[in-house]
């Protein structure tokens, strides 16, 4: 007799900080199959996108993550800089070079930070979120907001790395250099940390390459692969970046969790170098190609083509494509590939023969945001038809109604008697 | 690990709180009351400062009406009342990211450090018009 059972965790988890479902099959408590359905938060962002121009797609695209806004905004601005072909000052390069590496420190410590919480190590967690503050602070100060900065525009960036702000960063530096250490320690040598995370989720090489994981995700694995080396944008062409693999720094890439935090805490120590080489290097002159925004918009009107954009975000490959048709203000059509799209396929490898208990452990491995990566919804058109705003809000009204009627949906009548005051 | 967390515990029971100060250091049988209640003001938000953007500062007398503020608006914030050529800005759908202030030719927009901007009634929230720039009181 077959002894597996089915169960769902998800959409809604104390485990996942968003909506996705993985239909875990069971033999025991060792998953023997999995199978991951998203589809709970779609948004529709690309059509808002088609009423408006492509300067306030700039602040639409910020919003598709809250963690790596950043990310998503210079990919945006890249594949229209790219369809246009605006040229970007150099000082204005690095300074998107240095919000994008202020960025990976604050998307790997929040990553970190949660990981900890997962496995249920609350004081590294909160360790974690402490640190954090500090790349926030200085972001803040940058940018006068704490997650969607809207630093970039097209030809530039908004606002310049004055000597203060540029001393605030040095100091943030040293700090993370200080401090950090001892957070890595406290996770990476406990053996209780080490149990929960060695040899759980394991995506191998073979695995990586085959169902085309990005990212850390990847490197984890053991690939050498990072946008920023091998196909460098903005100031990565004069900084080199070499991907941090696993194998590099221990005997071998395992693939597994605790390679995955690895890389992450190793990349934050790379984005500091990156960083104080950016302040170093940072050139005078120019940090925005034409203030005028009316010049640009008029320029951007007149322009016809389509353009690419991709980018090494936090998480992985973010890949951008937009067009625009001459003489139309708007955004003709925009698709987004978000990293978490490649690393998700790699789930259902991950789950097998994992116990039930390190499920949102790994899901929460490969930094997944869903809500990045849903972009399309597809139906078999057997319920087509449009509700509008109107009928939404009838129908819900009618369903309280019901509910306070007694009347329950799906056949389910209540708790006869038993629960009833 | 204990000989690693135990420095940091220590440090932490030392140093300076990291976050915020919660605005009372116990939740008081009614927040109204304590709120209004002079003998103990409550502990202040932090500071805001340099780039920070926060509720849009209108001058309506200096508006010339030619509406790329409406434009440029991402969050269809700004609304423009053709009878009087004048905008009304609704904060409640702003979101903040300064673009109309940098594209208004005659510079009547700017972002105040006002922040505290929930309301109960919808209105409270619409800009028509914040007079000349110096009037404007700090948060
Ligand atoms: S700050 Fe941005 S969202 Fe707010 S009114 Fe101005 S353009 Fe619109
Ligand atoms: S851009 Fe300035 S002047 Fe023009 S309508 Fe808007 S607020 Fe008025």
């Amino acid at each position: 007799m077959a002894t597996t059972y089915t169960i769902p965790v998800g959409p809604v988890h104390v485990g996942l900080k968003e909506p996705v479902t993985a239909w875990l099959e069971l033999d025991g408590e060792r998953i023997v199959s999995a199978r991951v359905r998203p589809g709970a938060i779609h948004r529709g962002i690309e059509f808002m996108a088609r009423e408006r121009n492509p300067i306030q797609v700039i602040y639409l695209s910020e919003r598709i993550c809250g963690i790596c806004s950043f990310s998503h905004v210079l990919c945006f601005i890249r594949a229209i800089e790219d369809l246009a072909s605006l040229s970007v000052p150099v000082r204005a390069q690095y300074i998107r070079t240095l919000v994008l590496e202020l960025e990976r420190i604050h998307s790997h410590l929040l990553w970190a930070g949660v990981a900890c919480y997962t496995i249920g190590f609350d004081s590294a967690f909160h360790l974690g979120m402490q640190m954090r503050e500090r790349v926030m602070d200085v972001l803040e100060l940058l940018s006068g907001n704490r997650v969607n900065y809207g630093v970039a525009t097209f030809g530039g960036v908004r606002w310049d790395v004055t000597p203060e702000l540029a001393k605030a960063v040095r100091e943030t530096i040293r700090y993370y250099r200080r401090e950090f250490a001892p957070f890595r320690e406290i996770v990476m040598e406990d053996p209780v940390a080490q149990a929960r995370m060695r040899n759980v989720g394991v995506l191998t090489r073979d695995d990586a390459v085959r169902y085309s994981a990005t990212g850390p995700t990847a490197r984890a694995s053991g690939l050498r692969v990072d946008i920023r080396q091998s196909s460098p944008y903005e100031a990565y062409a004069d900084i080199p970046v070499e991907p941090i693999v696993p194998q590099d720094y221990f005997d071998t890439a395992r693939g597994d969790v605790l390679d995955r935090f690895a890389v992450r805490v190793l990349e934050v120590y790379q984005a500091l170098d990156i960083m104080e080489k950016v302040l170093d290097g940072l050139p005078e002159g120019p940090f925005l190609a034409e203030p005028n925004l009316n010049k640009v918009l008029a320029s951007l009107k007149k322009a016809e083509g389509t353009g690419w954009g991709i980018i090494e975000a936090p998480r992985g490959d973010d890949t951008h494509i937009v067009r625009l048709k001459g003489g139309e203000d708007n955004v003709c059509w925009w698709k987004v590939r978000a990293p978490t799209y490649a690393n998700a396929v790699s789930w259902p490898v991950m789950f097998q023969g994992n116990e039930l208990a390190d499920a949102p452990l790994i899901i929460n491995s490969i930094d997944p945001c869903i809500s990045c990566m849903e972009r399309m919804m597809v139906t078999d058109g057997s319920n087509a038809g449009i509700v509008t705003k109107e009928d939404l809000l009838k129908r819900c009204r009618q369903k309280t109604f019901d509910l306070k009627a007694g009347k329950f949906p799906g056949g389910f009548n209540g708790f006869k008697g038993e629960t009833k005051r | 690990m204990i000989t690693r967390i135990l420095p940091q515990l220590w440090r932490q029971f030392c140093s300076r709180v990291v976050t915020n100060i919660f605005p009372a250091a116990h939740m008081p049988p009614s927040l109204t009351e304590a709120l209004s209640d002079p003998s103990s003001p409550p502990n202040p938000p932090v500071p805001v400062g340099g780039r920070f953007r926060g509720r849009l500062h209108y001058d309506r007398s200096k508006c010339i009406g030619c509406r790329l503020c409406v434009k440029v608006c991402p969050a269809n914030a700004t609304d423009y009342q053709a009878a009087e050529k004048k905008i009304v800005i609704h904060n409640d759908r702003c979101c903040f990211c300064a673009q109309c202030t940098e594209i208004c030719p005659v510079k009547c927009l700017t972002m105040s450090e006002t922040y505290m901007i929930s309301s109960y009634a919808r209105k409270e929230t619409i800009v028509t018009d914040s007079g000349p720039l110096s009037a404007e009181p700090k948060a």
